[in-house]
């Protein structure tokens, strides 16, 4: 029994008995695999709610005038909808689920580096999370600001803001500690032998996703707070009527918001970038081009927020610098995608759901994208801006992106994460359910948008009925799509046919692993190999 | 090719067509490249994947177009909209004044109007302010879009080249009746504006002290003065008046006096006015002083 080389006997990490049994086995858990499907299941779960009120807003939109609420309601629903779906689900969104699952797996480590911190940042989110719910709950009623809180609006009206924005500064602090886990994890947990051009892509987008979470979530905390402290004590930073200025707040939340929408994008395109090699079983074109792209999406993205304000009345100067740097990081995006579509030239491409999920995702990532150029030109910015056409373009690249690179990512590491398959056809079926209805709700937006609709209008001219009770009805055939694919997802989950250990012929290292991997992940050393991509 | 409404709408319009035409251009190639490879490469031919080398000189062309790309749609952008910041020296100065819900626009002289008369073919500048918080100044058949803000001297300028009317929306999210904020530019000849303007009354100055007060914290955005009914009940013969309110949930009677409207100010939650919501006021205790809140209370007694 001296024997040091002692096999481990393999136990599933969904069975693994520690400390803890049944519900307290998964809130105290720290492995990183139980703490990824933990934020899965919080954040679908903020999803649905966040949808329901998007679909409330969506039945408001039907005709003109009151439908079925008074307009303090939509400016609570629309609030809401935004806290919801920006802090609780899509900021975390990607790089928590999956990267916490995989990030370890990829580079052959047995956890994050911190898995106690990576406990709490889960119980962080989820007491911020509580407190979002609660602003909406307490006697003043739900805050009315958007889910920008521009002031002075934020700083005089009599609603929930104090609570809402304290929420949002405690769920940043989820962010940040999972950002510095994920960068300690990247920096000193890889498998011996494995440098950081041996690391597959996905990690490679969390690596360059945390730096971002790390260095610009504590400014909007601090802004959030500036604007408590407005409130409280009536100091002065932005309310003009107190000698504050507004346009610093718009600086300083954007600053944060706007490399956040990084935060949610450069995990979605990590995970196309695993996804697609895998069904054409080719080696991801431009290996280096796409891993440094990710960065400099990451550093440039932090140059651009003034784009969100050339109507403000910034200095002119300011206009076109913003504009010209807005333009540039364009190009790592556009590389990303002719590396993609590159890597399908002589494949041999296995069309199943995920790669379906991927190709949708191109396809709307490229009309969120050039939407964007016509958001960055100053110009036509001044023409769409605060219009639909923004609202349109926002959810092309965050749900249309992020969304369905997230469908993508659950069907592509289902098997992985529980062992079991889903039906593909029921899959395909709610796939092009959601891409039909993602593009009738969020198309015509656009229309109206250029012809001025006015973003958050409870009440619009009836010119603009056509095309929004047209999106009202994309609404409906949307949430049918994502009710099926949860569906089919769940059942798959729960009583599936048991999953081979590799069922898409993947070359990434969890594909060597048992179909549910062990708790520790690897009960043996991987070898790591020079080639990311070459592990079958 | 473009309509004439404003002298923005060619630099705007061309700007937005060759974007528009260089998407969609990127679009169909590279959808059309997708579909292509789906189907030739489909596993179900049979024909197992070839590796493909890096290849130096495709990637460095796809950084290098899309950079020219995107300069060269920077360019024309900011070609577009740098007209709109110069205005000529011979421009009609007029002032709109932001305040929930509702456009003032101000023209020289002190005459006051709800909507933006302007004649034809003459440029107009357009000083904007805001009394409360942000609004905006957007005309989208003009193509133009500037912010309100408190205190900051904004401006946005046209030249109307059609007659008609053309719709001005609020932009910036401004509170309840945000989309009830809007009016019309409406463009006339030039011997038409000029009868119009000569027309148009002097604004009545009204130097109430109280009325300065209320003013300045934004009372009357929700609490009109001439009886009709918004957010909050009318001032207009308050003062005096017997309400119906709910304190603590229960209903009562009470007739509106000097402490009634000092607690109304400071703890707006306690007497919730029967047909109001609660929780739509904010307190402004502290925030307006005792003796501001002496000066209310006398102009509102004047409002009869």
């Amino acid at each position: 029994m001296s024997n040091s080389t002692e096999k481990i006997e393999y136990v599933s990490y969904l069975d693994y008995q520690g400390k803890y049994k049944g519900f307290l086995s998964w809130i105290m858990a720290t492995d990183h695999k139980r703490i990824g499907l933990l934020y899965m299941y919080s954040i679908m779960t903020f999803f649905f709610i966040g949808a329901f009120f998007g679909l409330l807003m969506k039945i408001e939109m039907l005709s003109p005038g009151e439908t079925i609420m008074k307009p303090q309601t939509y400016n609570g629903v629309f609030t809401l909808h935004g806290i919801l779906m920006i802090f609780m689900v899509v900021i975390p969104g990607l790089s928590a689920v999956f990267g916490n699952f995989f990030l370890p797996i990829l580079i052959g480590a047995k956890d994050v580096a911190f898995p106690k911190l990576n406990r709490f940042s889960w119980w962080i989110f989820i007491v911020g999370s509580i407190m979002a719910v609660a602003s909406q709950l307490l006697k003043d009623g739900p805050p009315d600001t958007g889910w920008t809180f521009y002031a002075p609006y934020s700083s005089q009206t009599g609603t929930n803001v104090i609570m809402a924005t304290a929420a949002a500064f405690v769920l940043g602090f989820s962010s940040i500690l999972t950002g510095l886990n994920f960068i300690v994890t990247i920096h000193q947990m890889r498998a011996p032998g494995m440098r950081f051009f041996n690391m597959p892509l996905f990690p490679w987008a969390l690596y360059a996703t945390a730096w971002i979470q790390l260095l610009a979530t504590p400014i909007i905390g601090i802004t959030l707070l500036m604007l408590i402290a407005e409130r409280m004590f009536q100091i002065g930073f932005f309310d003009p009527a107190l000698g504050g200025d507004p346009l610093l707040f718009q600086h300083l939340f954007w600053i944060y918001s706007h490399p956040a929408v990084y935060v949610m994008m450069l995990p979605a395109m990590g995970v196309i970038t695993e996804i697609i090699p895998t069904f054409c079983q080719r080696q991801i074109y431009g290996y280096k081009a796409v891993a440094i792209s990710s960065l400099a999406i990451a550093g440039v993205g932090f140059l651009v927020w003034g784009h969100h304000m050339y109507t403000s009345g910034m200095s002119d100067q300011a206009r076109w610098f913003f504009s010209l740097l807005t333009f540039i990081v364009a190009v790592p995006s556009a590389i990303k995608v002719f590396n993609w579509i590159t890597t399908m030239y002589n494949g041999s491409i296995d069309v199943k759901p995920p790669f379906l999920y991927a190709l949708a995702f191109i396809f709307l990532f490229i009309i969120g994208g050039t939407t964007g150029l016509l958001l960055g030109s100053v110009a036509t910015n001044v023409q769409v801006h605060d219009t639909s056409f923004v609202v349109a373009h926002f959810h092309y690249i965050i749900f249309g992106g992020m969304g369905f690179a997230f469908f993508a990512a659950i069907h592509y590491w289902l098997p992985k994460m529980y062992g079991r398959m889903y039906n593909f056809k029921i899959a395909n079926i709610a796939l092009v359910i959601n891409f039909i209805g993602f593009n009738l709700l969020y198309f015509p937006q656009f229309i109206i948008g250029v012809e001025g609709m006015p973003r958050r209008y409870f009440d619009y001219p009836a010119q603009f009925q056509p095309m929004q009770v047209i999106s009202s009805i994309g609404g409906f055939i949307l949430v049918a799509g994502l009710i099926l694919m949860v569906f089919n997802l769940v059942k798959g989950a729960k009583s599936g046919p048991v999953a081979p250990s590799n069922p898409w012929n993947g070359s990434t290292l969890e594909w060597t692993l048992p179909a549910t991997p062990s708790l520790e992940n690897f009960d043996e050393e991987p070898v790591i190999k020079e080639n990311p991509y070459d592990y079958k | 090719m473009f309509s004439n409404a404003s002298n923005f709408v060619n630099g705007v319009d061309s700007a937005f067509l060759i974007i528009t035409g260089i998407s969609v251009f990127f679009l169909v190639a590279l959808t059309a490249a997708m579909i292509y490879f789906v189907v030739k490469y489909n596993r179900k031919k049979g024909k197992p994947a070839v590796q493909i080398k890096d290849n130096s000189l495709l990637e460095i062309t796809w950084i290098v177009i899309p950079m020219l790309l995107v300069l060269y749609m920077f360019y024309i952008g900011w070609e577009g909209f740098l007209p709109m910041r110069e205005v000529p020296k011979d421009a009609i100065e007029i002032t709109a004044v932001g305040s929930m819900w509702k456009y003032e626009f101000i023209y020289p002289g002190n005459k006051s109007s709800d909507t933006l008369m302007v004649p034809l073919n003459k440029a107009v500048k357009v000083n904007l302010a805001s009394k409360d918080v942000l609004h905006g100044f957007s005309v989208p058949g003009f193509r133009i879009k500037e912010d309100m803000v408190p205190q900051k001297n904004n401006y946005s300028w046209f030249t109307a080249g059609e007659l008609g009317d053309f719709d001005v929306y609020c932009t910036v999210y401004c509170g309840v009746s945000h989309s009830y904020m809007n009016s019309i530019i409406r463009v006339v000849t030039p011997a038409d504006y000029d009868k119009w303007l000569k027309a148009l009354p002097v604004k009545k100055a009204d130097n109430s002290l109280g009325l300065k007060v209320l003013e300045k914290n934004g009372c009357i955005a929700c609490h009109t003065l001439d009886g009709t009914k918004s957010v909050g009940p009318t001032f207009k013969g308050l003062h005096g008046a017997t309400i119906d309110v709910t304190t603590a949930g229960a209903n009562r009677k009470l007739t509106v006096d000097d402490a009634y409207l000092e607690s109304s100010i400071t703890d707006p939650n306690k007497d919730i006015v029967t047909g109001y919501p609660p929780g739509v006021m904010k307190s402004y205790k502290g925030i307006i002083k005792d003796k501001d809140i002496k000066l209310i209370n006398e102009y509102l007694k004047t409002l009869k």
